[in-house]
C-alpha cells in the first residue's frame, strides 16, 4: 500500500494530472486498489485532488473474474489433455469444471481433436503443442480498464459468453493539491502524557478530527420522565406557596373517597365497573369519624339534606361507606385534610397540593391505565369564589407556559360551580381539555365543621397527559410499567415545562 | 357522560337560526356546559360502524342530514332527549319562556293504581302518569323510546333503582294492580313475542338476549316477581324486565299510560317528572299531564306526577360574591333575568333576596350553590373577571417526598436508571415468582379485578424491576435499575385498614452477579443518609428470593430495614432471566 501511494504521488509529480485508469495501467494493479490508495492519500489533507467521473464501462461477471484468474474454460481443458496419448473423453469431461464449454471451444479452435473410434470409447488428443489464452488476456485488460486495446469483435464475444457486463465505474481525475508532497508523514491520533513529557508534540502532525462523529456517551443513571415532570409540578406548587398533603395511602374507605365528598351511594362511579373494591381488608371501621358525630352529619346530609340543601333523599348505609377501595382520586386525602383543618380551634386559610397515584377499574387503552397520577391543588379561605378559582388556575398554567385558557361549565358530584379547563393547542389547532375544577359543595364542607363563610376552590389534572405531550409519547404503556424501553428513559431531555 | 343526538335542521329551527355554523353550535354548547362531541350523519355513523361499502349499499335508506352528537352533564336528566335539550337552549337564548308544567285531576276521577303488600318483598314503589291526546311523529316516537332507554342507563342504574313501562291506555281498563307473584303464576305475551310465556320461561328465554340479560339478576332469585295488571287481568309489564305485548305503544297511540316501579321512591318520581315534562309538549293541552292516584297497602294514597315547583329564597349578596360582582355590576333585575334563562324563574322579594322557583325539570338543583352556578353560566364563565385568591401561605413539602426526591437523585448519580412500574400486580408476581408463600404476605387483595394483572397491591418493588429488566434484555449490559415507590401492607390489627410503605429497591443485572456493586450502592446510600458506619451493617441470613449463602439483612441501629443479596437462580428463571443479578430492597421511612 505504502509503495503504491508513493508510486502514485511520484507519477502525479511528473505528470501533474492523470486519470485513475491511467494509474491502473501504469502500476499494473486493479482499479479498486488504485481508488483505495487515492482515498488513503486524500485522508492526509489537500495533498492531491480527485474529481469523480461516473462512466459506463465493461466489468467482469463472476464467471469472467474466475476466467481472468484461472484461464478460459478451453485453455483449462486443453491443459488437462496429456500431450501425446491424450485421454478418454468421458474421463476428461469429469476432470475440470465447465468442461463441456471448454471442450466445444477448444474443438472449434482446433486445439484438440476427437477420435470417436478409439478402442475403449472416444478419445481426445492435443492438436497443437501449446495455446495462447486470448480470452483470459482480454478479461485481464477489462479488469485493468484498458479497453482501448480490445476489438469490437472481442467485446461482443466476451459479452455473448457472459464473461463481462455493462456496469458503472467511477473514475477519478487526479491532480496535485495545494499541499502536494511526495512523502506522507505518519499522523498521530491522540495527544498523550508521554508527548507532553518529552515535548515531542511540537514536531508531530495530528490527524484531523471527525467532528461529525458522535462522542462517547457518559456512563450515568437516569431519572424517569414522568417523575421529572412530577418534580417540576411540585416545584410550581411550592413556588406558589402550597403545602404538600400526605397522600401515601392507596387503600381508602368509601367514606372518605365518596361519602365525605357528598357523592351519593348509588353514583355510577361507585360501581364495580369503575372502582377497585377489596376482599382483604374488605371493610374498615369508622370509629374516629363516628366519635365526634361527623359520620352522622354526613349520613343526614345525604339522606335528608341540611345546610340549605335538600340532599339526595335516599337511605344512606354505613356498611356501604365502610367498604375499602383503592382510592379513585387524591381528593379523598383532600377531604381528610379539610376535616382536620375544621378541627382546629381557629380556622387558618390554607393552600394544599398533592401529586400521587389513583386507581380506576376502567377498560384500558392507549391513553388509559388502571392507575395514573392525579395532580391536585386547593385553596381554603374566607369568601373565595369562581373568579379566584379561575385566577389561580390561570397563574398555575402560566407557569407551565400555557396562556390561552377558557372555562366550560361541567358537572362533578362534589363541586358546584364546576369548570372544565381548556387550553388552545397550537399543534392541533383546537381547544383541548386539560383539567377539571370547582368550588367544593357546602354539603361536603359544612358537615366537617368548617365555618360557613369559608370556601374551598380546587383543581386537578393528570400527570400522564402533559408528560405524554411533553415527550411525544402516544401509548401510555411506553411511559409507565415494566414494558418501558429504558432507552426512552435515558434519551429524554430535562423537563422545563414552560419551554 | 350521556350523549344526545339531534338533527342540525331541528336545532336550527327551534333556535330560529337557519344559518347556524358548526362552530357557532360548538360555541353555544361550550357556553352552556355541553360538549359538541361529533358532527355526523346517519350514513357516516353506519359507515363508521360497518364500513363505507355497507353505507353506500344502503343508498337512499340512509339520510345525509347533519346530526350533532352532544354530551350532556351526568346530572341533567332533563337534557337527555332532543325535546328537553332544545327547550333548554331556546330558553337560554331567550327564544322561549320556561314552560309551566301542570298535573291535572280529571273531573271524572283519576286512574287508580293499587299496590299489593307482596311488592314490599321485591320492588316496593310505583309511580304513574297519563299523557292525554298526544300525537307522535316518527321522530318524537323514537325520541320517547330513546329517553326511556337513557334514563334506564343513568339515573335508573340499569333499571335496578327504577324501571319505566309505557302503554297504550286505550287497550287497557283501570283500575290497575301492582303486585308480586311467584314466577310460575305470571303468564303473558311479552313485547315482540307471538305466544304467551310464564315468567319462569321468560327468564330462560331472555338469558340469551344481549339487551335484556343484564336486567335478569335484579329479580331472578326472588321468590316473587313484580307484575302490573289492569282490571281485566291483562299484564302491562313485568318490571324491570319486559312489558306486555297487549298494551304496546305505537305511532298511533293517543293516550299513554306511564308506570315506573322502583326500589327508590324519590328517584322514581324524578324519572316520571323528567319523562312527562319532556313529552307533554306533544299533548293537545301542552305541558299538562293527567295525574294518577297510587294507593299503598297501609292506606296511604299518593298522586303522581308530583311536578313540584320548589321556592328557594337566596341572598343576593351570596350570588354577587359568588361571581365576584358588585351591586352596580349585577342588579337584582339582571340576576332574575339571567336565572330565568336557565329555566330558574326568579323574582326579587326584597333588596336583598330573590325567590327562585326550581321547576320539576331541574332535580339537579339541591342547594343555592347550584343556582349560583347557573347564574355564572348565564353570565358566561369566560366573562367573569379573574383575580388571585388573597390567601398567603408558605410552601411546604412532605418530609417523606422530599427525602424520596433527594435519594432518587443520589441513586441516579451512582449510575442507576429509574423504573416506574405498577402498584398493582398478580398474586404470582409477589409470591411464586419471588419464591415466597402467598399466605405469608400481608397483601391487600382486590375483589373485582378485570385481569390477573390487578389481583393484589404489590408488597415488593422487585417484581416490577425484574419485569423491566426482562423487557430490556437486549440493551448493553449491565443493566442497573432502581425504583423508589410505595408498596402496600394490610394492617395486622383489626382496624380493617392498610398502609403504604415507601421502599427503595435496586437491581444489578449482568454477566456476573455484581453483588459488590449493589453492596457499594447500599454503602453509598447510607453515606449520603449520614448513617455512621457503626450504625449500619449486613448480617447473613437465608431468604428464599435470594441465593443460598448470598443474602443478608440490612441492619440499621440493630434492627432490620431491608434485605440484600444475589438473586436465587430460580427467582431469575421465574422472570425469564438468563444472567445473574443482585438486588436490595429497603424501607426509606426508617430514615425520615
Amino acid at each position: 500500500m505504502e509503495d503504491l501511494r508513493s508510486n502514485i504521488l511520484a507519477y502525479i509529480d511528473k505528470h501533474e494530472t492523470c486519470s485513475s485508469t491511467e494509474l491502473c495501467k501504469e502500476m499494473n494493479v486493479e482499479h479498486q486498489k488504485i481508488v483505495g490508495a487515492l482515498n488513503s492519500i486524500l485522508a492526509f489533507g489537500e495533498i492531491i485532488s480527485a474529481q469523480p467521473e461516473v462512466t459506463s464501462r465493461l466489468e467482469l461477471t463472476d464467471e469472467g473474474r474466475q476466467v481472468a484468474d484461472h484461464g478460459s474454460h478451453e485453455a483449462v481443458l486443453f491443459a488437462s489433455v496429456p500431450a501425446g496419448d491424450g485421454a478418454p473423453q468421458s474421463e476428461l469431461m469429469k476432470s475440470v469444471p465447465n468442461a463441456k464449454i471448454g471442450f466445444s471451444k477448444a474443438l472449434a479452435n482446433r486445439w484438440i481433436r476427437l477420435d470417436k473410434s478409439a478402442p475403449g470409447g472416444p478419445r481426445v488428443y492435443r492438436q497443437v503443442e501449446s495455446v495462447s489464452d486470448r480470452i483470459r488476456h482480454c478479461l485481464q485488460m477489462v479488469a485493468a480498464l484498458s479497453l482501448d486495446s480490445l476489438t469490437a469483435e472481442e467485446r461482443a464475444e466476451l459479452k455473448k459468453r457472459k464473461l463481462v457486463q455493462e456496469g458503472r465505474v467511477t473514475v477519478y481525475r487526479v491532480a496535485k493539491g495545494p499541499a502536494f508532497t511526495l512523502t506522507l508523514a505518519k499522523e498521530e491520533t491522540e495527544l498523550t502524557a508521554e508527548m507532553l513529557a518529552t515535548g515531542v508534540w511540537q514536531t508531530l502532525t495530528f490527524k484531523a478530527y471527525n467532528f461529525k462523529a458522535l462522542g462517547q456517551q457518559p456512563d450515568c443513571g437516569h431519572l424517569h420522565p414522568l417523575l421529572k415532570v412530577r418534580a417540576e409540578f411540585r416545584q410550581i406548587f411550592l413556588e406558589m406557596g402550597f403545602q404538600e398533603m400526605p397522600t401515601n395511602r392507596y387503600v381508602e374507605s368509601s367514606f372518605w373517597n365518596f361519602d365525605a365528598l357528598f357523592q351519593p351511594q348509588q353514583h355510577p362511579a361507585r360501581d364495580a365497573h369503575d372502582t377497585f373494591f377489596l376482599t382483604e381488608p374488605a371493610a374498615c371501621r369508622l370509629d374516629a369519624e363516628q366519635a365526634d358525630g361527623y359520620l352522622a352529619r354526613v349520613k343526614a346530609v345525604h339522606s335528608n339534606g341540611g345546610y340549605g340543601s335538600i340532599g339526595y333523599n335516599y337511605d344512606w348505609k354505613e356498611s356501604e361507606a365502610q367498604k375499602n377501595i383503592l382510592r379513585t382520586h387524591t381528593t379523598a386525602v383532600s377531604a381528610r385534610m379539610l376535616y382536620q383543618l375544621a378541627q382546629q380551634p381557629q380556622f387558618q386559610p390554607t393552600k394544599y397540593f398533592s401529586i400521587d397515584r389513583v386507581f380506576r377499574n376502567e377498560s384500558l387503552d392507549a391513553t388509559h391505565l388502571a392507575e395514573f397520577h392525579q395532580i391536585e391543588g386547593l385553596v381554603a379561605d374566607y369568601n373565595l369564589n369562581l373568579c379566584h378559582l379561575m385566577g389561580i388556575i390561570r397563574e398555575f398554567f402560566h407557569k407551565l407556559g400555557i396562556r390561552r385558557l377558557r372555562f366550560k361549565p361541567a358537572y362533578n358530584p362534589y363541586t358546584e360551580p364546576s369548570m372544565e379547563i381548556f387550553s388552545y393547542h397550537e399543534g392541533l389547532g383546537k381547544w383541548v381539555e386539560i383539567g377539571n375544577s370547582g368550588v367544593f359543595r357546602p354539603e361536603m364542607l359544612l358537615p366537617m365543621g368548617l365555618p360557613e363563610s369559608v370556601s374551598v376552590i380546587a383543581w386537578g389534572l393528570s400527570l400522564e397527559r402533559p408528560t405524554m405531550i411533553k415527550y411525544g409519547i402516544n401509548n401510555i404503556r411506553d411511559l409507565i410499567g415494566p414494558k418501558v424501553d429504558l432507552k426512552m428513559v435515558s434519551v429524554g431531555p430535562i423537563c422545563r415545562l414552560d419551554k | 357522560m350521556p350523549v344526545v343526538q339531534i338533527e342540525k335542521a331541528a336545532l336550527c329551527q327551534c333556535l330560529n337560526r337557519k344559518d347556524f355554523t358548526d362552530e357557532e353550535v360548538d360555541e353555544l354548547c361550550f357556553e352552556f356546559g355541553l360538549e359538541l362531541d361529533e358532527v355526523t350523519s346517519e350514513r357516516e355513523m353506519l359507515a363508521k360502524e360497518q364500513g363505507d361499502a355497507k353505507a353506500a349499499q344502503m343508498g337512499d335508506q340512509l339520510s345525509d342530514a347533519v346530526i350533532y352528537k352532544i354530551e350532556v352533564p351526568a346530572n341533567r336528566y332533563d337534557l337527555l332527549c332532543v325535546e328537553g335539550l332544545s327547550r333548554a337552549l331556546m330558553v337560554f337564548q331567550s327564544l322561549a319562556q320556561p314552560p309551566l308544567y301542570k298535573a291535572v285531576q280529571p273531573a271524572a276521577g283519576m286512574q287508580q293504581m293499587r299496590v299489593a303488600p307482596s311488592t314490599a318483598q321485591i320492588r316496593p314503589y310505583v309511580v304513574c302518569a297519563m299523557l292525554r291526546n298526544l300525537s307522535f311523529t316518527p321522530a318524537s316516537y323514537k325520541s320517547f323510546i330513546d329517553l326511556q332507554d337513557k334514563l334506564h342507563q343513568t339515573i335508573c342504574r340499569q333499571r335496578s333503582l327504577v324501571a319505566i313501562g309505557t302503554h297504550d291506555f286505550d287497550t287497557l281498563t283501570g283500575p290497575f294492580l301492582y303486585e308480586a307473584l311467584p314466577p310460575s303464576d305470571i303468564v303473558f305475551k311479552p313485547l315482540n313475542q307471538t305466544k304467551e310465556f310464564s315468567a319462569v320461561e321468560l327468564m330462560q328465554l331472555y338469558s340469551g338476549e344481549s339487551h335484556l340479560k343484564a336486567y335478569l339478576p335484579i329479580i331472578r332469585d326472588s321468590p316473587v316477581y313484580p307484575v302490573i295488571k289492569d282490571a281485566n287481568g291483562v299484564v302491562l309489564s313485568m318490571p324491570p324486565i319486559i312489558n306486555g305485548d297487549h298494551s304496546r305503544i305505537t305511532l298511533n297511540t293517543k293516550n299513554v299510560f306511564i308506570e315506573a316501579t322502583a326500589t327508590d321512591a324519590h328517584k322514581a318520581s324524578v324519572v316520571l317528572d323528567t319523562l312527562v315534562c319532556a313529552f307533554s309538549q306533544y299533548c293537545s293541552e301542552q305541558f299538562t299531564v293527567e295525574a294518577v292516584q297510587v294507593n299503598y297497602p297501609d292506606g296511604r294514597a299518593s298522586i303522581y306526577p308530583s311536578l313540584a315547583y320548589r321556592q328557594v329564597d337566596i341572598q343576593v349578596d351570596y350570588l354577587r360574591k359568588g361571581v365576584g360582582r358588585s351591586d352596580s355590576q349585577l342588579t337584582i333585575d339582571e340576576i332574575c333575568h339571567r336565572l330565568t334563562r336557565m329555566c330558574l324563574v326568579a323574582k326579587a322579594t326584597s333588596d336583598a333576596t330573590v325567590s327562585v322557583t326550581v321547576p320539576p325539570t331541574r332535580h339537579d338543583v339541591l342547594h343555592p350553590c347550584d343556582v349560583l352556578e347557573d347564574l355564572a353560566i348565564a353570565i358566561g364563565y369566560n366573562n367573569l373577571e379573574m383575580s388571585l385568591p388573597p390567601t398567603l401561605c408558605t410552601g411546604k413539602q412532605q418530609p417523606l417526598n422530599s427525602l424520596t426526591d433527594k435519594l432518587r437523585l443520589e441513586v441516579a448519580f451512582a449510575g442507576f436508571t429509574e423504573c416506574l412500574t405498577f402498584a398493582l400486580c398478580s398474586e404470582k408476581d409477589i409470591s411464586e415468582r419471588l419464591r415466597l408463600p402467598l399466605d405469608s404476605l400481608p397483601a391487600v387483595r382486590i375483589a373485582n379485578p378485570k385481569t390477573l394483572e390487578f389481583q393484589v397491591a404489590r408488597t415488593s418493588l422487585l417484581p416490577g424491576i425484574l419485569k423491566t429488566v426482562h423487557s430490556n434484555r437486549s440493551l448493553p449490559l449491565p443493566l442497573k435499575l432502581f425504583e423508589i415507590q410505595d408498596v402496600v401492607y394490610k394492617s395486622s390489627d383489626s382496624s380493617g385498614s392498610a398502609v403504604n410503605s415507601r421502599q427503595l429497591a435496586a437491581v444489578y443485572y449482568g454477566k456476573s452477579s455484581g453483588f459488590e456493586l449493589i453492596h457499594g450502592l447500599m454503602d453509598r446510600i447510607m453515606q449520603v443518609l449520614g448513617v455512621p458506619v457503626d450504625q449500619y451493617k449486613l448480617s447473613a441470613t437465608e431468604l428464599a428470593t435470594y441465593f443460598t449463602g448470598r443474602c443478608a439483612n440490612v441492619l440499621y441501629k440493630g434492627s432490620p430495614v431491608g434485605t440484600i443479596g444475589v438473586l436465587h437462580p430460580e427467582t431469575l428463571a421465574q422472570f425469564d432471566l438468563t444472567l445473574p443479578a443482585s438486588a436490595f430492597v429497603f424501607d426509606v421511612e426508617k430514615f425520615l
